[in-house]
C-alpha cells in the first residue's frame, strides 16, 4: 500500500470526530447530554456534564465554550449547536440530585490536602479527592466560595443562587472551609504538614494604567480598576456612578464593566479599544449584549491622559490610531477629549504571589508566573500542584475545572505512591447503535432549522434591577429544535473491509460525498480522486485497507459527514456500521477504579 | 427502504451544469429497492449523465416495464415526465410517444426479464424502427422482482440461489441488436460507473435507437458464489473493449488521439473511441458480431462502445413523420375534417 492505513484502534481516531468533546478541556460529553435533554432525563443530562465540568449550571450560562467554534454543525450549516445553552437547559430542568452526587466515604484515607482559594479550579480539586476520602482544607480571603464567578462576574449573567448551590454541592461533600482567611505564607501552610498543596489563588488583580493625571486631583476616586470595582458592586458596596463612564479595554471584562455601569446610573458608557472591531478580545456574544444595552463602542483610540480641571476628572485624553490591514503597527494621526465622570480600566489582569516565599523550591518565570507542568500541574516542588488562573495566567472557568482534574489525578498518585506523570488513559468503547433494519438508537434523519436564540428580558428590567438575569432559558419549543440540530458526532462510521463488494451503494448515498473507492495512491494522489475534493482541509483521511475484490481502498472525509448513517442503511453487506463512540477521560477517581494502588 | 432521505446539506459545495442545475436537482425519491442492488448504482450512474449532458429534467421522458429494475424511473429525476407501463410493454409506449412528440428525450428502463422475456417482441421492433430513444437493460440474470428465477441471460449452468442449474441457453442483447440493424450498442456495469458514466452520455446523445445493457447485480438473489452476474464475477470476466469520451467535452481530455475514432454527434460535438485490441472496429457490424460471439464462448464480458453508426435515419426522417409535436399542431391541422378523410381513403380505393 502506498497510502497509510488508518489505525482506527487508536482511540484519538475517533475521538476527533467528536468535534465539540475534543475542543472541551474538560472533555464533556456533549452530544449524549444533548440526547438526554432530548429525552427528558434531564437529571442524567445534568449529572453527565456534572462528571466532566462540575459547574454545568454556572458553565451552561458563563463557559467561554471553545467547544462551539469547533462544533461541526457550524461547518454543515451557518452556526454551530447552542452546547453551552443547552447545557444551562440541562441545569435548570434538572431535579433535586442531591442524593445522587458523589459523597466522602464516612472513613477518611488519613491523607490532608490544602486549597489555596475557592474558585473553580480549587473546588474541582475538593469535588474529586472528597470521594476518594482526602481530607480537603480550603482557604480563602474572601467570605464565600467561587472566586472570580462570585465577586467579577455579574450577577446579571450569573445568579448568585445557581453559583451557591453548584459551589455547595462541594462543599457539602465535607471540605473543611477557612473563610475569610488568607494564606500570608506558603513556608507557613506547608509547616503545617499537608500531603498537598493546591494553589488555585488566580490572577485577582486587575491592571492599573499609570499615564499622566491618574492621581491628579479627583481621579483616585473616579478611575477604578475592574476587578476591585466589580468585586465592589457584587458584594453591595458600590451602588452608583456618573453619568458619563470610559471603559478603557474592549475584553470581556470590559463588557461587564460597561453593563454594570449601565445598570448602576451610566447612561452614557463608552468603550475605548485601541485596535480596530475586527481584532476586539471580547466573545462576539457579550460584545452584543453590551451593544444592545446601548453601549457606545469607541475603536482605533488609545488613552493619552487622564483630563483633570478644577481638581475634578473631567475625561480621558484619546490618541486616534490608524492601523496597518493586520493590525500590528499603528500611527497617531490626533487627539481627542472624551468627557467623563467615571474612568473603569479594564486593560488586563495580573498575577501576584506575595504570599509564596521564593527560597522553598517553587520555581518561577521571569513573567512572575509558576513553573508548571501542564500535564500534571505539579509545580518544581513535589508537594504544591498550581491550577486555574494561577497557573497559566487569566484563562476561564472551564480551563481551571481542566486543570483541577489534572492536579487531583496528581496528588492522588503522589499520596499513593504513584509517579505523578503516570497518567490514567481514556477509557474508549465503540458500540454499534443498531436497533434492528435501517433503525438506529439515535436520531438520525437532518433539521436544516438554523440556531435558536435565547431569550433576553426587556432593556427597561434589566437597568431598573440590577441582578436581574439577561437571558432566559430556551422555551420548550426552541429546546426542541436546537438538540435536533446537534448531529450525534460520537456515533461513528465503522468500516470493515472484508465485507465490502464494492457496489457503491453508499457512495451514492451519502448527502455529502466524503465517501470515495479510490485506486490505492499517494495522499495527494488519492486527495485529488475525492468525490469532493475537501476545501482546504488538512484533516487526516479515514483510510481502509485493501477491498477484496480490486484491491482498491475505501476513503472517507470526516470533515462533512454528517452521521445520518445512510451508508449504514445502503450497504448490503454492514460493511458500514454506526457505532457510539463513548470516552471517559478519567478523573481521580476513575484513575483508581482502574488500578488500584 | 431507508428510514430518512438523503437530506440536503448547506455547506456541500454543488457544481452547476450549463443550465445551473446541481446534481441533486436530477435525483428523485429514496429507493425502495435493496440495499446494494445493481441498479441503484446504474441510477447514480444515469443522474450523473443527465447532469453531465445539460439536460434539462422536464425535456425527459422516463418510461418503463415491470421489475426491479422498471421501478427505478421513479428514483431519478423528478421533474421529468414518466409512465410506467404493463410488463414487458416499454418499448411500444415509447414509439407512440416518440412519433407524436419527437422533440423529447424517451428514456426506457427495463430488466431483462422485462425485455427479453415478455417485452422480446416489441424491443425488436423498436430496433428495426430506430426509433430515437435510449433502451437500458439493466441485466442481472434473474427476475429480482419475483424472486430469483432465471431471466433470459442466465448464463448456461449457472446455479440459481436455491442451487437449481440452468439448461437454456442465454439471449445476448447485444448480439440480438447486431443482427436486428441497431444503430448504438453499449455495454457497461453498475460496478464500474467511470466507465459506464460516458457510455450513458453517449446514448443519451445518440440519433437513434440506443441499446445499453448494464450488468448490475442482484444482490439478493444472484450475487452468490455460483453466479456468473454478481459483483465478484463480472470483475473477473470484463473484458473493456472500448474507452470512450463524453460527446459534449473537448474530446481530447480523457482519451488519447492515437488509434481513436471520432464519431460526429447530432446533437454537436463528438464520441471519440478508442478500441482496446487495436484490431477492433466498433463500426463493422460483422467483425463485431464474430468478436462478440467468440469471447462469449469464453465466458468474457466485453465491455464499451460496442458498435455505433450514426447514418442510419430515424423513425421520423424514414416515414417523413411530422416535425412539429402534435399537441403543438393546430386543431384543423390535426384533424383536418371529413374532407380530407374522404380524400385520403378515396386514394386506396
Ligand atoms: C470580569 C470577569 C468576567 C469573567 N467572565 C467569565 C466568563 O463569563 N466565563 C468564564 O469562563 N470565565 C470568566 N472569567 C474568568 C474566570 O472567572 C476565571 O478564569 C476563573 O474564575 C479562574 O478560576 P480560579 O479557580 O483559577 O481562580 P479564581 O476564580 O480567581 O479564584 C481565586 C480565589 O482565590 C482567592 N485567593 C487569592 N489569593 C489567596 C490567598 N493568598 N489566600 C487565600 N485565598 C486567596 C481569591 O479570593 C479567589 O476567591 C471572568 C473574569 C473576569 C475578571
Ligand atoms: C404480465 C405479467 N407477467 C408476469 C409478471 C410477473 N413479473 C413481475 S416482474 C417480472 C420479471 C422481472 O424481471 P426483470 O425485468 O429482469 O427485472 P428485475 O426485477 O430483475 O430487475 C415478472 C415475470 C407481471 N408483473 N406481469
Ligand atoms: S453537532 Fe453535536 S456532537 Fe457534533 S460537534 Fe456539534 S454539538 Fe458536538
Ligand atoms: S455499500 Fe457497503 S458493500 Fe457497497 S461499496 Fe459501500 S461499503 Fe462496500
Ligand atoms: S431483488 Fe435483486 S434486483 Fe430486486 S431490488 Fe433486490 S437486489 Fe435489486
Ligand atoms: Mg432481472
Amino acid at each position: 500500500m502506498v497510502v497509510q492505513r488508518t489505525d482506527v484502534t487508536d482511540p484519538a481516531w475517533y475521538a476527533r470526530v467528536v468535534d465539540c468533546q475534543w475542543a472541551c478541556p474538560a472533555h464533556t460529553d456533549v452530544p449524549q447530554y444533548i440526547r438526554l435533554i432530548g429525552q427528558g432525563r434531564y437529571d442524567e443530562a445534568y449529572l453527565l456534564n456534572r462528571e466532566s465540568n462540575v459547574f454545568p449550571g454556572i458553565l451552561g450560562r458563563t463557559c467561554d465554550r471553545p467547544c462551539e467554534p469547533a462544533c461541526r454543525r457550524g461547518r454543515v450549516d451557518a452556526d454551530p449547536v447552542a452546547i453551552c445553552r443547552l447545557k444551562r437547559v440541562a441545569a435548570d430542568l434538572c431535579g433535586d440530585v442531591t442524593d445522587r452526587l458523589p459523597r466522602a466515604p464516612r472513613e477518611r484515607n488519613g491523607h490532608r490536602v490544602a486549597a489555596v482559594g475557592a474558585g473553580p479550579a480549587s473546588l474541582t480539586v475538593a469535588n474529586d479527592l472528597l470521594p476518594l476520602g482526602y481530607e480537603v482544607t480550603i482557604f480563602d480571603g474572601s467570605g464565600a466560595a467561587g472566586g472570580l464567578m462570585r465577586s467579577s462576574i455579574p450577577a446579571f449573567r450569573l445568579p448568585v443562587e445557581v453559583l451557591d448551590t453548584e459551589t455547595a454541592a462541594v462543599l457539602a461533600m465535607g471540605a473543611d472551609v477557612r473563610f475569610g482567611q488568607p494564606v500570608s505564607s506558603m513556608a507557613g501552610l506547608l509547616a503545617d504538614g499537608y500531603d498537598a498543596v493546591f494553589v488555585g489563588s488566580g490572577a485577582p488583580r486587575g491592571k492599573d494604567l499609570e499615564i499622566p493625571g491618574r492621581h491628579e486631583g479627583d481621579a483616585d476616586a473616579r478611575v477604578h480598576v475592574s476587578l476591585d470595582w466589580l468585586a465592589s458592586v457584587a458584594f453591595g458596596h458600590t451602588t452608583t456612578i456618573g453619568r458619563r463612564v470610559v471603559v478603557l479595554g474592549v475584553g470581556n471584562t470590559a463588557m461587564d464593566c460597561s453593563r454594570t455601569a449601565r445598570r448602576l446610573g451610566g447612561d452614557d458608557v463608552t468603550v475605548v479599544a485601541r485596535r480596530p472591531r475586527a481584532f476586539f478580545r471580547a466573545s462576539p456574544w457579550e460584545l452584543q449584549d453590551a451593544v444592545d444595552e446601548g453601549i457606545a463602542i469607541l475603536s482605533e483610540r488609545a488613552p493619552r491622559r487622564f483630563v483633570v480641571e478644577g481638581g475634578h476628572l473631567v475625561g480621558v485624553e484619546l490618541d486616534v490610531l490608524e492601523w496597518d490591514a493586520t493590525a500590528v503597527h499603528s500611527e497617531v494621526v490626533g487627539t481627542e477629549l472624551l468627557p467623563a465622570d467615571d474612568v473603569v480600566l479594564a486593560v488586563g489582569q495580573e498575577n501576584a504571589f506575595p504570599w509564596i516565599e521564593r527560597d522553598i523550591g517553587i520555581a518561577f518565570h521571569q513573567s512572575g508566573l509558576p513553573e508548571v507542568d501542564p500535564v500534571t500541574m505539579a509545580s518544581t516542588r513535589p508537594d504544591v500542584f498550581f491550577g486555574g488562573d494561577a497557573a497559566f495566567g487569566p484563562q476561564n472557568i472551564v480551563w481551571a475545572v481542566a486543570h483541577g482534574h489534572e492536579a487531583a489525578i496528581s496528588i492522588d498518585n503522589r499520596c499513593r505512591g504513584v509517579p505523578v506523570s503516570t497518567r490514567p488513559p481514556p477509557r474508549a468503547s465503540l458500540t454499534s447503535q443498531k436497533v434492528s433494519i435501517n433503525q438506529w438508537s439515535y436520531a438520525n434523519d437532518f433539521n436544516p432549522v438554523g440556531r435558536q436564540e435565547t431569550p433576553h428580558v426587556d432593556l427597561a428590567r434589566r437597568f431598573a434591577e440590577l441582578h436581574v438575569e439577561v437571558e432566559l432559558d430556551f422555551t420548550p419549543a426552541q429546546i426542541e429544535r436546537e438538540i435536533q440540530r446537534c448531529l450525534n458526532c460520537d456515533v461513528q462510521t465503522r468500516f470493515s473491509e472484508r465485507l465490502c463488494v464494492e457496489c457503491d451503494a453508499c457512495i451514492d448515498v451519502c448527502p455529502v460525498g466524503c465517501l470515495t473507492i479510490t485506486e490505492d495512491g499517494t495522499d495527494d494522489e488519492v486527495r485529488a480522486r475525492l468525490t469532493v475534493p475537501p476545501a482546504g482541509s488538512t484533516e487526516p483521511l479515514y483510510v481502509s485497507g485493501p477491498l477484496p475484490q480490486t484491491g482498491r481502498v475505501m476513503v472517507k472525509d470526516e470533515d462533512l459527514c454528517v452521521h445520518c448513517g445512510l451508508c449504514a442503511e445502503r450497504c448490503p453487506t454492514a460493511a458500514w456500521d454506526m457505532a457510539r463512540l463513548h470516552l471517559v477521560h478519567p478523573t481521580a477517581a476513575a484513575a483508581r477504579a482502574a488500578a488500584p494502588a | 427502504m431507508p428510514s430518512i432521505t438523503k437530506p440536503l446539506i448547506p455547506a456541500v459545495r454543488r457544481e452547476r451544469n450549463a443550465l445551473g442545475l446541481t446534481i441533486r436537482d436530477y435525483e428523485g425519491p429514496m429507493s425502495t429497492l435493496c440495499a446494494g442492488c445493481g441498479h441503484d448504482s446504474t441510477t447514480a450512474a444515469l443522474v450523473q449523465a443527465l447532469w453531465q449532458s445539460n439536460l434539462e429534467p422536464h425535456r425527459v421522458v422516463k418510461l418503463s416495464g415491470i421489475g426491479c429494475s422498471s421501478k427505478t424511473p421513479t428514483y431519478f429525476l423528478r421533474s421529468a415526465h414518466g409512465f410506467n407501463s404493463v410488463h414487458g410493454r416499454m418499448a411500444p409506449i415509447a414509439t407512440g410517444a416518440n412519433a407524436a412528440n419527437r422533440d423529447l428525450l424517451y428514456l426506457g428502463i427495463s430488466g431483462d426479464g422485462d425485455a427479453l422475456s415478455i417485452g422480446l417482441g416489441h424491443l425488436c421492433h423498436a430496433v428495426r424502427r430506430n426509433v430515437r430513444m435510449v433502451y437500458l437493460i439493466e441485466n442481472n440474470g434473474v427476475y429480482g422482482l419475483t424472486k430469483g428465477q432465471f431471466s433470459p441471460t442466465a448464463d448456461l449452468g449457472s446455479l440459481s440461489h436455491r442451487g437449481e442449474h440452468n439448461l437454456v441457453p442465454p439471449i445476448d442483447p447485444m448480439l440480438l441488436g447486431l443482427s436486428l440493424g441497431a444503430t448504438f450498442l453499449a455495454r457497461g456495469f453498475s460496478g464500474d460507473k467511470a466507465h459506464l458514466v460516458p457510455i450513458l452520455e453517449a446514448a443519451l446523445a445518440h440519433r437513434g435507437f440506443a441499446l445499453v445493457d448494464v450488468i448490475s447485480p442482484c444482490v439478493q438473489f444472484n450475487n452468490h458464489a455460483a453466479s456468473t452476474k454478481s459483483y465478484a464475477a463480472t470483475r473477473a470476466h470484463e473484458l473493456h473493449v472500448t474507452d470512450l469520451a463524453v460527446p459534449h467535452a473537448p474530446v481530447t481530455a480523457t482519451i488519447p488521439t492515437e488509434g481513436a475514432v471520432d464519431v460526429p454527434m447530432p446533437g454537436g460535438g463528438s464520441v471519440r473511441l478508442r478500441a482496446l485490441p487495436a484490431d477492433y472496429d466498433p463500426t463493422d457490424r460483422r467483425s463485431v458480431s464474430a468478436f462478440l460471439h467468440e469471447h462469449a464462448g469464453r465466458g468474457e464480458v466485453p465491455t464499451g462502445l460496442l458498435f455505433l453508426d450514426e447514418s442510419v435515419p430515424d423513425m421520423h426522417e424514414r416515414s417523413g413523420s411530422s416535425r412539429v409535436p402534435l399537441n403543438q399542431l393546430a386543431f384543423d391541422e390535426l384533424c383536418p375534417g371529413a374532407d380530407a378523410l374522404d380524400a385520403l381513403q378515396a386514394a386506396y380505393r
